[in-house]
C-alpha cells in the first residue's frame, strides 16, 4: 500500500467515527474509563475528548479519582493474619 | 483432593490474600470482621474447590464466595433488606447524577488555578474510605468489585447474580452518591470553592453540567 493509500484509509477510518456531543460523551464516560465500551463507541468518546477541553478535563478528573479509589483495595494483609490463614489451610 | 489441588489452592490464596483482605476490609469496615470474612471465604473455597471446573476462573469464583458470605451475614443481621439486592429493584434511572467535577470546576480560573485538581491533590485516603464506607451495601459492593478490584461489569453481574444493566445502573448511582459525599466533605474541609454554598444550590443543576460542545 502506498503512503497516499494509507493516508486515505486513515481518513476513511476517521470519517467512520460518529460525532457525538458533550452530553453523549459524558453519558458514556464511566463505561469508557472502565474499558466497557465496544471499539466504535470507544473511538467516538476518544475523538470527542481530543476536541473538547471541558470534557477532557472532566475525564482526567474522573480518571484520577478512580485511581485513588483503586488504591483503597491495595491493602496489605497483616503478617499475623497471613500466618493464621496458612495455619488454617494446613488443617484442611 | 490431591496434592496438586492443595498446592494450587494454597498458591492462589497466598497470591490473592491482600486483594481479598482489601475488599473484605471495605465490605466489613473493620479489621476483625474482615479477617473473619476472609477466613470463612478460604474455608468455603477449599470445601467447594471440586465444583470449580475452570480453574482460570478461580479469582472471580472466590470473590463470589466472599461477596455472598458478606451479603448473607448482612441479611442475618438484617442490615439490608432482600429487596435491596433483588434484580427487580426500582433502579431510579432518571435520578439526577451528581458530578463533583461540575461543583469544583471553575472555567474562568482556567489559566490561574485548577480547584478540581487541587481537590484531588488534597483529598486523603481516609476521606475516600469514609465516603465508600458510607454507601449502602447495594452500591458499595459493585464499587468495591469494579473500582477497587477491577472486575468487568459482566464478571460483577455473575458474582452478584444480577443482569449487566443492573450493575451499570448501580455503579452510576454509587458514583453519584460517592461524589456527593466527597463534595460535602470538600466544603466542610474548605477544599472546594471558597464561597459557602447552601444545600439547595448544591443540589440544583450547575451551569457546567449540560455545557455545549466547546
Amino acid at each position: 500500500m502506498t503512503p497516499r493509500q494509507t493516508r486515505r484509509n486513515q481518513v476513511n477510518t476517521m470519517s467512520d467515527i460518529k460525532e457525538i456531543n458533550c452530553e453523549q460523551a459524558l453519558a458514556r464516560l464511566f463505561e469508557f474509563l472502565d474499558h466497557e465500551l465496544d471499539a466504535a463507541h470507544r473511538a467516538e468518546v476518544e475523538h470527542h475528548l481530543h476536541a473538547c477541553r471541558a470534557c477532557y478535563s472532566r475525564a482526567e478528573f474522573e480518571k484520577r479519582l478512580k485511581g485513588k479509589l483503586a488504591a483503597l483495595g491495595q491493602e496489605q494483609a497483616p503478617p499475623e493474619f497471613a500466618q493464621h490463614i496458612k495455619t488454617l489451610m494446613r488443617r484442611f | 483432593m490431591t496434592d496438586a489441588d492443595r498446592a494450587f489452592f494454597e498458591g492462589e490464596i497466598t497470591s490473592l490474600l491482600s486483594s481479598l483482605y482489601g475488599a473484605a476490609l471495605r465490605l466489613a469496615k473493620n479489621r476483625a470482621d474482615a479477617e473473619d470474612l476472609v477466613a470463612e471465604t478460604v474455608a468455603k473455597g477449599w470445601s467447594g474447590l471440586h465444583t470449580l471446573h475452570d480453574r482460570r476462573c478461580f479469582r472471580g469464583w472466590l470473590f463470589r464466595i466472599l461477596t455472598n458470605t458478606f451479603l448473607s451475614e448482612c441479611r442475618k443481621k438484617e442490615m439490608i433488606s432482600l429487596e435491596d439486592l433483588g434484580d427487580s429493584e426500582q433502579e431510579n434511572a432518571d435520578e439526577q447524577a451528581f458530578s463533583l467535577f461540575d461543583r469544583l470546576h471553575q472555567p474562568f480560573l482556567l489559566w490561574w488555578g485548577n480547584p478540581e485538581q487541587e481537590f484531588l491533590n488534597k483529598v486523603l485516603r481516609d476521606d475516600l474510605q469514609k465516603a465508600v464506607d458510607a454507601l449502602p451495601e447495594v452500591f458499595r459492593v459493585p464499587v468495591i468489585l469494579s473500582d477497587l478490584e477491577g472486575f468487568t461489569y459482566q464478571e460483577i453481574a455473575e458474582i452478584l447474580h444480577v443482569p449487566v444493566g443492573t450493575v451499570r445502573s448501580r455503579l452510576n448511582r454509587a458514583r453519584s452518591q460517592l461524589q456527593k459525599a466527597l463534595w460535602e466533605h470538600a466544603r466542610a474541609a474548605g477544599l472546594g470553592p471558597h464561597a459557602p454554598v447552601n444545600d439547595a444550590a448544591a443540589d440544583a443543576p450547575q451551569p457546567g453540567e449540560h455545557h455545549e460542545r466547546h
